[in-house]
């Protein structure tokens, strides 16, 4: 029996008996029950499986659980919640970007973490950053839109305070 | 917004399922709660009123007002719904009809959706129908159950009817002081037991405050917040994973399975096989993955013949052009082929359309637990009953002891895979007696959802000579565009597995065929051909898109003959002022030049970025919607490349129930149609379809996505509302096809444009046409 692999997701220590070259996205979803990331395409490609692993967004469906080592993971659930929302979650609601949102919590991670590193991007910056996140239902407008207004322009003054 | 988070927070935190089951020997005593459905109903009558004679067996009677609502021990509302949500906010809108009609706020109705035995077989979630005729039935009921309270408010109060009012579910006597009454206090718990009375007083449209108002989709913030319940977090307890394995090629049959080839991997996977069908399950989802991958499987050849690739296609509509199926004829008006002798100008063209896929972000899934007495499945189908039907017949089971549960899957535009998936766990359950849980892959999901097929349009037609259309003689080549299961396991993909044959009847292919113009001298016909590769099936418009781009491409084609303007050419045959309207509308939205295609090209670098506009319109089914879109795009000469800067939409489907909500779907039906006009194309060859993945079927990504989508709404509030789901989606090809054609003189003719086939069509475009003074056609 291999000792179990260790994981801290959204603040929480957790062990899980799942083989080493496991991607993580399935003892998130199977074993904690966390269904904020999705499975979309087991290939790093869409995007919908998007997590932080410390600050750097990343693809959960190809990250084996044991390349996770000592980094936190962070899912959607832990970024903020209906009673304490994230901005971004705010600015999505208030855009209401979104249609199946089946991509959000993708969406939701990618941007929170260009945000977190580019707190006032440029258009081309927010697109880039979610050139790897795809959306079907074609929610795009909305979802930049939400973005932009999760981080308005500093020269503006009316930039929101962050938790 | 603040206080809807709040109250989501009670509804849907877990955005998991309990299921409780309070007699295992009865199917009908299960209590299945989804995390959706705490309005707190009550107990419902999982058949009918006793003796009701109208109603089928297991499906709540149309007629009673109990089959769609009820006031819940908590003073909710809950609406339930044959209708589901796919992604389009359809939830949202039925609730608003119902908050409307019935004094009583969006926020605090809980809709429960498409359940075999719970909400009404309304039929499948179709065609852009559900407003449409869902809206008009809701309506009817909410407007029968207000009847009742206030009826019964004026007893409580003392008050006669004519001097209460109604306002967010509380009743009180008009300047009665305090004098109210809640529907909760009213009626809390209790059944209607009446009828649905279509001659309820129904709200005259200038007294609505809920409907044509913007309202905040019921369904998102648990999507924003990770805690929506989705059919792929659908666990319960004994749960296995199960995957199918497929063979190469659609028609390859299963020679020899090799079941040592698994029998060491972890995770006491079993092996499943039922003819063609094989499958395997495990206790752990990537563990039902490598067994998979590893299990050892012989296999003959597939049917999809020796091409690939272009060869494939050419070969394909080599096949549909010498289909000799009678045409079925849509119109015949006048004599067209003396008209087109007789024309001054005859133009001739043929346009193609490929086999696409639905692409949904999430590959289908469901779980199955098929009982010896009695089967569930969870399924993000668009229609339970006929999946209910299909599975039956698929086990060998009555229908009576089989529950179909909806849940909501990722986001649909037609017939995928949801239902193939539902009918794959319920063999494997079926097969190991535990509940199983099948997720398609992406390469399954690309590979083998139901495509949406191949089309070929050929159109010739007369100008006079005042460049007005004499004659026009239209024929679509088509597969039907419905497969789905209807009640049969044939039309399920384990069914074929499993030796039932596909049946495909005539459907869709025709849609949107006749043109909306007035022209004296006019045919149009559908060949219903049998060549179809890929099992075709109905994708968002059905043929719609596809006839809708060569219509409005070839009109475009006409004016340019013409030399006239596209949006004066088209308004000169249109006698519908609606239809003339949204051109009108659209037009202005994006600052319309008024002037003939193409554009007159300015001399300047041979380099730089070609821009121009094009136009398209449609009356859907040319009944309802009218869609005008306005294209402005940018081409690249150097590399073919196509940019669609910005689209302007006009619309009109009379009247507007959610106009947040209907431009969320007109913006998303644009992009989504200017992906599949751009870049999507089905590909295959011997050993099975190619475009598995997203690199190698790539669909439209941020980078790529126009500035601005331009809406424009002409609500018609005294008008029946229309469905708007897929109106938006049909005038885009044509729209750009022509603003490409303005841009460069180069005509498309064929989806996708890649920038190959660009450059092709601009090296083929005679480069005098752009420089021609006005003339004569």
């Amino acid at each position: 029996m291999r000792d179990p692999i260790v994981l801290t997701v959204n603040g929480t220590r957790h062990e899980t008996a799942a083989a080493p070259e496991t991607p993580l996205l399935y003892v998130l979803r199977n074993e904690l029950q966390l269904n904020g990331p999705k499975f979309g395409c087991g290939l790093g490609q869409c995007g919908a499986c998007t997590v932080h692993l410390g600050t750097e967004a990343v693809r959960s469906c190809t990250l084996p659980v044991s390349a996770v080592k000592d980094r936190p993971v962070r899912t959607v659930e832990g970024l903020g919640t209906a009673d304490s929302p994230h901005p971004l979650q705010r600015a999505f609601l208030e855009e209401q970007a979104g249609q199946c949102g089946y991509c959000l919590s993708g969406m939701v991670m990618t941007a929170a973490a260009l945000l977190a590193a580019t707190p006032d991007p440029t258009e081309e910056q927010i697109r880039t950053a979610l050139a790897g996140n795809l959306c079907r239902c074609g929610s795009h407008l909305r979802i930049l839109r939400a973005v932009r207004r999760a981080a308005p322009p500093r020269r503006n003054g009316h930039k929101e305070r962050r938790p | 917004m603040s206080a809807d988070i709040s109250r989501r927070r009670f509804v849907g935190t877990a955005g998991a399922l309990v299921v409780a089951f309070a007699s295992a020997g009865d199917v009908s005593y299960w209590r299945v709660m989804a995390a959706t459905d705490v309005g707190g109903a009550p107990r419902r009558a999982a058949a009918s009123r006793p003796g009701d004679p109208s109603a089928p067996a297991g499906e709540p009677p149309l007629d009673a007002l109990d089959s769609w609502l009820a006031i819940g021990a908590d003073g909710g509302v809950t609406l339930y719904s044959g209708k589901v949500e796919l992604g389009t906010g359809v939830q949202t809108a039925l609730a608003q009809i119902v908050a409307e009609e019935l004094d009583f706020p969006v926020a605090s109705i809980t809709v429960v959706q498409g359940t075999t035995g719970r909400t009404p077989n309304q039929g499948s979630t179709t065609g852009s129908k559900t407003v449409q005729t869902a809206g008009p039935a809701v309506r009817r009921a909410a407007a029968t159950a207000r009847q009742i309270l206030v009826a019964l408010a004026a007893t409580r109060l003392g008050a006669p009817v004519e001097r209460l009012e109604v306002r967010h579910g509380v009743v009180a006597i008009a300047d009665g002081g305090e004098a109210s009454v809640s529907f909760g206090a009213l009626f809390a718990g209790h059944r209607f037991d009446r009828a649905v009375d279509p001659h309820a007083p129904l709200k005259r449209p200038a007294e609505y405050t809920v409907v044509g108002q913007p309202s905040p989709r019921l369904d998102l913030p648990d999507k924003i917040f990770g805690t929506h319940l989705y059919v792929h977090n659908v666990r319960i307890p004994g749960m296995l994973h199960g995957r199918v394995v497929r063979p190469p090629a659609p028609g390859a049959t299963l020679q020899s399975v090799d079941e040592t080839s698994v029998q060491n991997l972890p995770g006491a996977v079993r092996v499943v096989r039922r003819g063609d069908f094989l499958g395997v399950v495990a206790e752990r989802e990537e563990q039902a993955i490598d067994a998979a991958r590893a299990l050892r499987a012989v296999w003959g050849s597939g049917t999809l013949g020796s091409e690939a690739g272009d060869a494939a296609y050419e070969a394909l509509y080599d096949r549909m052009r010498a289909d000799t199926a009678p045409p079925e004829s849509l119109a015949n008006v006048g004599d067209v082929a003396a008209a087109l002798r007789g024309a001054a100008v005859q133009h001739t063209a043929e346009y193609r359309t490929p086999y696409q896929s639905h692409g949904s972000i999430g590959p289908s899934c469901a779980v199955a637990d098929v009982r010896s007495d009695g089967v569930t499945v969870w399924s993000g189908t668009q229609g339970a009953y006929a999946l209910r039907d299909a599975i039956a017949d698929l086990l060998g089971v009555p229908a009576a002891v089989v529950s179909v549960i909806w849940t909501e899957a990722s986001g649909c535009y037609g017939h995928n895979g949801a239902d193939d998936a539902a009918a794959d766990a319920a063999v494997l359950s079926q097969a190991i007696g535990r509940p199983v849980r099948v997720q398609w892959s992406r390469q399954e999901e690309l590979g083998w959802d139901p495509k949406g097929p191949a089309m070929l349009m050929q159109v010739r037609a007369g100008l006079d000579g005042r460049g007005d259309i004499v004659a026009w003689d239209y024929m679509v080549t088509t597969p039907t565009h419905a497969s789905r299961p209807g009640g049969k396991a044939s039309n399920l993909l384990a069914g074929q597995l499993m030796g039932r044959g596909l049946v495909l009847g005539t459907v869709g292919g025709d849609r949107n065929a006749p043109h909306s113009y007035a022209v004296p001298n006019n045919r149009v016909a559908v060949r219903w051909t049998h060549e179809s590769v890929l099992r075709p099936s109905a994708m968002r418009g059905l043929g719609a898109p596809a006839n809708v781009f060569a219509i409005e491409s070839f009109m475009d084609e006409l004016a340019a003959r013409a030399r006239t303007d596209p949006v004066q050419f088209r308004l000169r045959h249109l006698r519908d002022p609606r239809a003339a309207a949204v051109l009108e509308r659209a037009a202005d939205l994006a600052r319309w030049d008024r002037r003939p295609s193409p554009a007159p090209r300015r001399r300047g670098s041979a380099t730089a970025a070609l821009t121009g506009r094009g136009i398209a319109f449609l009356q859907y089914e040319n009944a309802f919607a009218y869609v005008a879109t306005v294209a402005t795009v940018e081409v690249d000469p150097e590399s073919g490349a196509i940019r669609v800067r910005r689209m302007a939409v006009a619309h009109d489907c009379g009247l507007v129930v959610n106009p947040d909500g209907l431009r969320n779907q007109i913006e998303g039906a644009t992009i989504q149609s200017i992906s599949r006009t751009l870049e999507e194309r089905v590909t295959w060859g011997p050993s099975g379809v190619t475009s598995v993945d997203w690199s190698s079927y790539p669909i439209l990504t941020f980078p790529a996505v126009p500035d601005a989508i331009d809406i424009a709404l002409l609500d018609r509030r005294d008008a029946p509302a229309w469905g708007a789901g897929e109106p938006a989606a049909c005038p885009v090809a044509a729209a750009i096809a022509n603003a490409v054609f303005d841009a460069t003189g180069a005509r498309l003719r064929e989806l996708p444009f890649t920038p190959t086939r660009v450059k092709q069509a601009m090296a083929a475009a005679p480069v005098s046409s752009v420089s021609e003074g006005p003339g004569r056609p």
